[in-house]
């Protein structure tokens, strides 16, 4: 039900991450308006699929989705509808046997033009520290070559709604987008690319150390 | 009409002082279209987006003066909320302190509420007194240790500067109607009058370090202030305090000289304050929510200083 997600986003999304937190982004031009794109972005909180949400306009809002762990999400039937049907959630299977694909919704959405959030590495972490980026990523930009991965960078969300806690607190929250990735056969450059864009948009992000001879 | 607009009203001199803060900023704004029309090789986009942001701030600040009580809480309590998030953001909060930053937050709809029902009594000493002692407390009942000092006392500097001082603003704003000295345009002309002075004061500061002045005066905190700087504006303020002030506050002439003289000083010092705080945390601007001038506390830095001590000189002497 998409028309759900937009008033999700439009009611509770960014006042969160607008209001309550205060968001400041740099390059957001550089977001994909049309499907089928890969966003890769890390992951620290529950606020980041909200905060990613917000990056985007209103009307592109129902062609983009999250991937996120089914076990976590589908874990009782309210808690499923609400992520299905109003987050707009794909449910991926993690650590399933041979056999089952755990990426099927991943590749529809794809296949259908849309806009794929993806967190590649795959759990929410420490905050501010930044886990190795999974292969899957690897595997459905193969599928989709055309389809180009946009790295996005988030500071400060685990610090508003870390692990195991229920309260955002309000904090300004950083958020810089990076240059367009394509796929690459070396799996293992492919990944450490878009790593280092990672690593990279987060020394930028972080806040400016002054130089001595500078004034205030 | 509704009630609230009939009760809009403003007093003579302060129509006067914010019709003298729009000229000055169409001045500005039209002197650097001019200065950018005649040199397009510099870059005046800092300078522009600066005069811009001002003239967002005076339209902003110009609600809290309006006369209405609930409308210049809400003002001054979305400028605390805003100067106490880029607060804790900038410095290092402990994972374990979650929750007590929630009760950080609380304090501001608290403290307003206790200025907008006039309880002077509450207004001066929640701050200092009850959540100086319920924020460790809650802190203990977490029960980490590690960082605690570190974490206990920013915590309260930050609640103290970020709502604490700034709230004395709206404070002045009902002070003569508490006493029953006068309405809510006298308030409003003296929340004006430290205001205007504090933030001519800064740029008075600045233009004044910039063309004398050798001799610094903090050179490890904030090597651009010199003792020219801080001299010539403070003596730029304690003359524009005694010129505009009897106008605009119930003070005599001496007392008005004597104030500016104080927001001269003090406001000097709330800016180097804030310096320190970021020099400590590395940084160089507070944040990015006012572009041009960088954070809110930027701006708000010598107004942690000059609002409530300007508040206590005029309650003492007048109210």
């Amino acid at each position: 039900m998409p028309w759900l997600r937009v008033l999700f986003v439009l009611l509770v999304a960014r006042p969160v991450v607008k209001l309550w937190l205060g968001l400041t982004i740099r390059h957001q031009e550089r977001l994909p308006l049309t499907g089928p794109a890969i966003v890769v972005a890390n992951h620290n909180s529950h606020l980041d699929i909200l905060t990613l949400y917000s990056l985007f306009p209103l009307a592109v809002i129902r062609n983009v989705q999250p991937a996120a762990a089914a076990d976590y999400f589908l874990k009782n039937r309210l808690m499923a509808w609400f992520a299905t049907q109003v987050v707009g959630i794909i449910p991926v299977k993690r650590g399933t046997k041979k056999g089952d694909d755990p990426l099927a919704g991943c590749r529809a959405a794809l296949a259908d033009g849309r806009i794929l959030i993806l967190f590649p590495e795959g759990t929410r972490g420490e905050p501010e520290v930044l886990s190795e980026v999974k292969s899957g990523i690897w595997h459905l930009a193969g599928e989709f070559r055309d389809a180009p991965v946009i790295p996005v960078y988030m500071h400060g969300l685990g610090r508003a709604l870390g692990r195991g806690q229920w309260l955002p607190i309000p904090f300004f929250v950083d958020v810089a987008v990076g240059r367009t990735h394509f796929w690459q056969e070396n799996r293992q450059a492919f990944k450490q690319d878009l790593r280092d864009c990672l690593l990279q948009l987060r020394d930028k992000v972080l806040p400016v150390k002054p130089n001595e001879e500078e004034g205030y | 009409m509704p009630d609230w607009i009939t009760q809009l009203s403003l007093p003579m001199p302060l129509q006067w002082g914010l019709g003298g803060v729009v000229v000055i900023l169409i001045i500005a704004t039209l002197t650097i279209a001019l200065l950018a029309h005649r040199k397009p090789e510099k870059n005046w986009t800092e300078l522009k987006l600066r005069v811009r942001t001002w003239w967002w701030i005076v339209a902003f600040f110009s609600l809290a003066l309006l006369g209405n009580k609930t409308l210049a809480m809400l003002v001054f309590g979305l400028v605390s909320f805003l100067a106490l998030k880029e607060f804790l953001t900038l410095s290092s909060t402990r994972e374990a302190d979650h929750v007590v930053l929630f009760w950080a937050y609380l304090t501001i709809p608290l403290q307003y509420y206790w200025i907008h029902i006039t309880w002077y009594g509450m207004f001066i000493i929640f701050i200092p007194v009850y959540v100086y002692l319920f924020l460790p407390m809650r802190m203990v009942l977490i029960g980490e240790t590690k960082g605690f000092l570190r974490a206990a006392s920013s915590l309260q500097w930050a609640v103290m500067l970020t709502v604490f001082c700034i709230s004395h603003l709206p404070a002045l704003l009902i002070l003569p109607e508490t006493v029953g000295k006068g309405d809510i345009g006298t308030g409003a002309m003296l929340l004006f009058f430290v205001v205007a002075l504090t933030q001519s004061n800064d740029v008075a500061q600045y233009l004044w370090g910039k063309s004398t002045g050798r001799r610094k005066v903090a050179p490890k905190v904030s090597p651009n202030k010199t003792l020219g700087g801080l001299l010539g504006g403070a003596a730029t303020t304690t003359l524009i305090a005694w010129l505009i002030g009897p106008y605009l506050t119930p003070m005599s002439p001496l007392h008005c000289a004597l104030a500016g003289l104080l927001i001269g000083i003090t406001g000097f010092i709330g800016d180097i304050v804030i310096s320190a705080v970021k020099r400590d945390i590395g940084v160089k601007d507070s944040g990015s929510l006012l572009p041009g001038h960088g954070g809110i506390l930027d701006r708000l830095d010598s107004l942690t200083y000059t609002a409530p001590l300007f508040f206590h000189f005029v309650r003492y002497l007048y109210f």
